[in-house]
C-alpha cells in the first residue's frame, strides 16, 4: 500500500510546481486583492474573479492538454494557434455563409482539427520530420488556409448554438469551464484509463526500447498529434464564439507558446517521456490567474508581460533539478 | 632496435571508475616503425588505455613516456601536438564540410587574413596523395565512401607530425578491398618510422598486419608476444582468460534429453551487411549458444530474427510458418522475444517504473484499448520481482535508478511475462554480479525444461558451454561450425573461433 501511495505522490509530484505556483497566486490574492474569492450569482449564473480566471483560462487549458501529450512523445506542436484559426473559420463560414446547421459546422471544425493533427502526425511519425519543423509548416500555412476560407475577411455570425459555446451557462457554470473540465476528464480517461498514456511515455522516453517491446511507436505518436489537433479545434470554436466571429489573423495568435509553457509548468518534460494532464491544466490556470491578478491591480499591459515572464522564470527555476541541488548544497551549514 | 628506448611506453597505468578498475596497472610499449595489435574483449581496458595515452582520461597512477620522456597530455589535442594521434572507429569529422575543410579545419592557410581556398585545396590534395588516395577534396565528406572518410581521418591525424598513430577498430565498417587499401597505407606509415597501435576484433587481420600483439584482460596487459610466435588458439584463450588445458577439462554437461528434434524456429539465409547468410534451428526445450568474438555477427543475427533489424535476405519460420521480417511486433506476436545486448539503448525505459517496464511488452501485445490496469501490472511485476529476486524497494521505483544487474532482470522479466515460445538472450549476464549471473543461467535451464526454445549469446565461452546443448560458432559474419552434445567443449568452440585448420 505504501507503494501505491508513493506512486500517487510521484504522479502528483510532476504537477507540484504548477500546484505550488497556483497556491502562491491564490495566497497573494487572499492578502492583497479584496473580493478575489467573492462568488456571486447573477440571474442564477456564477460570477466573480475566480470564475473569470477559469472561464478565460479554458482555451489555454484545452491547448495545454493536447500539448502535454505531444511533448510527452518527445515532440512539440507549434501549429495549435493556427489550427484554432482554421477551426473557427470553418465553423463560421459554414454557418454564416453557407447556412449549414450549427451542429454540423461544429462537427466539421472538429474534424478539420483532427485532420490537421493527422497531417502533423504523418509528417513527424511517418516521414520522420523533426517536430518543430513539421508543425511549423502548419503554423504558417494554417493561417493562410484560414484566410482562404474566410476570403480574408472577419466572418461574423449570430447563431444561438455557436454563441452558446462561449457565452452559455449550464447549471450556473459557464460553458467554457464545463468544456475544459470535460476535456480534462476525457483526456485523463483516454490516456490513463487505457494503455495509451503508458505507450506515449515509453515512446517519448526510449523510442527504440518501446519499438522492441512491440509498441506501435509511430501510431502512438501520430495519435498524440491528432488529439492535440482536436483540442485545438475545440479551443478555436470557443475563441470564435467569444467574439462571435472568425478572425483568421488573430485567433489563437501566440497561444502555442502559452500552451507549451502551461504543459511544462505542469511537469511535462520537454525531453519527452512523462506528462501530467492535471498539471498542464493547472499550468494554464496559473498563467490566466496571473494575467487576471495583474489586471485587477491596474498593472499596465506592457508591464504585465514582464511580470508574467518573471513569474514563469521563478517557477521554472524552482522546478530545475540543478538549481534545487545547488540550493541544497548552499543551505548546508 | 634492441636497446633503443621504445617510442611510446606506458607503465603501471591505473584508472578507477566508480565500481570498476578499468585499468589495473596496465603496461604497454610500442616501437618506432612497428604495427602493434591491441586485443581484448569488451571491458578488457583497451579503450581506457587509449584514452589514458591520448589524454582523454587522466590516469590515477602510472606514467606515459614518449621517446623516453615522461609526458602527461591533458587533452587529446595536447597529445596530438606531442605526436600521438588517434583515429576513432566512428569517424569524428564534420560530414557537411568538404574533405579539404575537414583536413585543415582550424589551421587553414590564410591570405590577407582570409582563408585561401585554393591553398586549402592544394594542401588537402597533397595530404591525401601522401596516403595514395585520390579523391575530390571539394566534395562534402559525408558524400564520400566510408573508406575515404577513414583515410581523411588518418590524413588529418598525420598532418600533425604524428609519431604514434592509434587506430581504434578502423576496419569495422570497411569491405575487403577497402581494408586491403587501408593496410597498404598503414604499412607505408610504419615504414616511415611511425609507430601504429591497431585495435581490432578480427583475428585474421592481426596476423595479416601486425608484428606484435598485446592482449589485455581485466585492465592489464596479460601477454605481449610476437604475432608469429602466437598461435590463434592461444590468442583467443588469452583474450577470454581460459587456459588451454582448462578448456579441455570443461565439457558440455548438458546433453539435454528433452530437446525435441523438430525445430520451433528455423532461419535460412538471413543476411544483412557483413553478416550472413546464417542458417539456424532452435529446438523446443533446447538452448543454442551463439559464440564468436565481438563483431562476428552474433547480435546482428539475433536482431534479424527478432525483427529489430530488417534482413536483406533470408527468412524466419516458427513451427513451419513464415514470420514477416523487420517488425518486432510481428515477431512478438509469433512468439519470439529478444533480450537485447544494449540494455540502456534498447530495453530499459528509465523514467517508467519497474512495474511499467515489466508490463510493457504484455500490454503492447494486448493493445492500448485493453489496459491491464495498475493492479494487474503490479501483480505481474511483483511476481517477477520475487522470482528473479530483483533488488528494488518497490515496483514503483523508476527502472533507471536500479543497478545494472537489476535492470537486466527487469528486462528479462518483461520478456518472461509474455511467455514466449522462442527467447533470444543477447549477453544477458554482461555487467552483472556473480550471484545474479548464476540465477540467470539457472533460469535458462528452467525455461528449457518448460519447452521454450532458447538462443543464448555470451562472450564467455565457458558460460555458453555450461548453458547450451548446442553451439553455433560465428566468425566474420558467417557460421564457422556447429557443435552439439558431447562435442560442446570450451576448446572446440575456441578452435572454431580461432579458425584453426584454415590458417597455419
Amino acid at each position: 500500500m505504501r507503494d501505491a501511495a508513493r506512486a500517487a505522490l510521484r504522479a502528483f509530484g510532476r504537477a507540484a510546481p504548477a500546484a505550488v505556483a497556483v497556491g502562491l497566486l491564490l495566497a497573494f490574492n487572499a492578502a492583497y486583492t479584496p473580493g478575489f474569492f467573492d462568488l456571486t450569482t447573477v440571474e442564477g449564473r456564477l460570477a466573480g474573479s475566480m470564475v473569470d480566471v477559469l472561464n478565460r483560462g479554458a482555451v489555454v487549458v484545452l491547448l495545454a492538454l493536447g500539448m502535454a501529450l505531444v511533448i510527452a512523445t518527445g515532440g512539440v506542436d507549434l501549429s495549435v494557434g493556427a489550427v484554432m484559426a482554421i477551426a473557427g473559420a470553418t465553423a463560421a463560414t459554414l454557418a454564416a455563409r453557407h447556412g449549414v446547421n450549427a451542429w454540423s459546422a461544429i462537427a466539421a471544425a472538429v474534424a478539420v482539427g483532427a485532420a490537421a493533427g493527422a497531417f502533423n502526425g504523418a509528417l513527424v511519425a511517418g516521414a520522420g520530420v523533426q517536430p518543430i519543423v513539421a508543425t511549423l509548416v502548419l503554423m504558417v500555412a494554417g493561417r493562410g488556409a484560414a484566410q482562404l476560407l474566410t476570403g480574408g475577411q472577419i466572418v461574423t455570425f449570430n447563431d444561438p448554438v455557436l454563441n452558446f459555446l462561449d457565452a452559455g451557462f449550464v447549471a450556473g457554470a459557464p460553458m467554457p469551464v464545463l468544456i475544459a473540465a470535460a476535456a480534462l476528464a476525457c483526456s485523463l480517461l483516454l490516456s490513463r484509463g487505457t494503455a495509451l498514456g503508458l505507450f506515449i511515455e515509453a515512446a517519448g522516453d526510449n523510442e527504440r526500447a518501446a519499438r522492441l517491446a512491440g509498441v506501435r511507436v509511430r501510431a502512438v505518436k501520430a495519435s498524440a498529434y491528432v488529439l492535440c489537433g482536436l483540442a485545438a479545434a475545440i479551443a478555436g470554436l470557443l475563441a470564435a464564439s467569444d467574439i462571435r466571429a472568425a478572425d483568421a489573423n488573430n485567433a489563437g495568435l501566440y497561444l502555442e507558446l502559452d500552451a507549451i509553457l502551461a504543459a511544462v509548468l505542469g511537469g511535462t518534460s520537454l525531453r519527452g517521456g512523462r506528462f501530467s494532464l492535471a498539471g498542464a491544466a493547472l499550468g494554464a490556470l496559473f498563467i490566466q490567474g496571473l494575467t487576471t491578478t495583474l489586471y485587477l491591480h491596474d498593472v499596465s499591459p506592457n508591464a504585465t508581460l514582464i511580470v508574467k515572464a518573471a513569474a514563469v522564470l521563478a517557477v521554472c527555476l524552482a522546478a530545475s533539478e540543478r538549481v534545487r541541488a545547488w540550493i541544497k548544497i548552499r543551505s548546508r551549514p | 632496435m634492441g636497446d633503443a628506448p621504445p617510442l611510446l611506453e606506458a607503465r603501471g597505468l591505473v584508472k578507477v571508475y566508480p565500481g570498476v578498475r578499468a585499468l589495473d596497472g596496465a603496461d604497454f610499449s610500442l616501437r618506432a616503425g612497428e604495427i602493434h595489435a591491441l586485443m581484448g574483449e569488451n571491458g578488457a581496458g583497451k579503450s581506457t588505455l587509449v584514452k589514458a595515452l591520448t589524454g582523454a582520461v587522466p590516469p590515477d597512477a602510472g606514467e606515459v613516456r614518449l621517446g623516453g620522456r615522461v609526458v602527461r597530455p591533458r587533452t587529446p589535442v595536447e597529445a596530438q601536438t606531442l605526436g600521438i594521434s588517434t583515429v576513432y572507429q566512428e569517424v569524428n569529422l564534420a560530414p557537411n564540410l568538404s574533405l579539404a575543410e575537414n583536413l585543415l579545419l582550424g589551421r587553414q592557410p590564410r591570405r590577407f587574413g582570409l582563408i585561401d581556398r585554393r591553398a586549402v585545396r592544394r594542401r588537402a590534395e597533397e595530404l591525401m596523395a601522401r596516403l595514395g588516395v585520390r579523391a575530390d577534396v571539394g566534395r562534402p565528406l559525408g558524400s564520400l565512401p566510408i573508406a575515404v572518410q577513414q583515410m581523411a581521418a588518418i590524413a588529418r591525424a598525420l598532418d600533425l607530425d604524428a609519431r604514434v598513430l592509434i587506430l581504434d577498430e578502423p576496419t569495422s565498417s570497411l569491405d575487403a578491398d577497402e581494408t586491403a587499401r587501408l593496410f597498404g597505407v598503414v604499412r607505408g606509415l610504419a615504414a616511415r618510422g611511425i609507430g601504429v597501435v591497431f585495435i581490432t576484433h578480427f583475428i585474421g587481420q592481426v596476423y595479416d598486419l601486425c608484428a606484435r600483439v598485446t592482449v589485455m584482460r581485466n585492465g592489464r596487459a596479460v601477454a605481449v608476444r610476437d604475432a608469429r610466435a602466437l598461435p590463434s588458439l592461444e590468442l583467443v584463450a588469452l583474450m577470454l582468460g581460459v587456459s588451454i588445458d582448462e578448456a579441455r577439462a570443461i565439457g558440455g554437461t548438458h546433453a539435454r534429453a528433452g530437446s525435441s528434434a523438430d525445430p520451433a524456429l528455423r532461419s535460412r539465409g538471413l543476411r544483412r551487411g557483413r553478416v550472413g547468410p546464417i542458417d539456424l534451428d532452435l529446438r523446443r526445450g533446447g538452448a543454442l549458444g551463439l559464440a564468436g568474438l565481438l563483431g562476428s555477427g552474433r547480435t546482428e543475427t539475433a536482431r534479424m530474427i527478432a525483427g529489430a533489424d530488417r534482413p536483406e535476405g533470408g527468412r524466419v519460420e516458427i513451427d513451419g510458418r513464415g514470420v514477416r521480417p523487420g517488425s518486432p511486433r510481428r515477431a512478438i506476436a509469433a512468439g519470439i522475444a529478444l533480450c537485447p545486448e544494449d540494455r540502456k539503448a534498447d530495453a530499459i525505459v528509465p523514467g517508467l517504473s519497474v512495474r511499467e517496464n515489466i508490463a510493457l511488452a504484455v500490454q503492447a501485445r494486448r493493445g492500448w484499448w485493453r489496459p491491464i490496469g495498475r493492479r494487474g501490472q503490479r501483480a505481474i511485476a511483483e511476481r517477477f520481482v520475487r522470482s528473479l529476486r530483483i533488488a528494488t524497494p518497490g515496483v514503483e521505483k523508476p527502472a533507471g535508478e536500479l543497478s545494472g544487474g537489476n535492470q537486466q532482470k527487469v528486462v528479462l522479466a518483461r520478456w518472461l511475462a509474455v511467455e514466449p515460445r522462442v527467447l533470444l538472450l543477447d549477453e544477458p549476464t554482461r555487467g552483472i554480479d556473480v550471484g545474479a549471473k548464476a540465477e540467470i543461467e539457472r533460469l535458462v535451464g528452467d525455461l528449457c525444461a518448460r519447452g521454450v526454445a532458447m538462443l543464448f549469446i555470451s562472450s564467455e565461452i565457458e558460460e555458453v558451454v555450461r548453458v547450451c546443448d548446442r553451439v553455433l560458432v560465428l566468425r566474420d559474419g558467417r557460421a564457422a561450425g556447429e557443435l552439439s552434445g558431447g562435442g560442446v567443449t570450451v576448446e572446440s568452440v575456441m578452435r572454431l573461433i580461432a579458425g584453426e585448420g584454415e590458417r597455419a
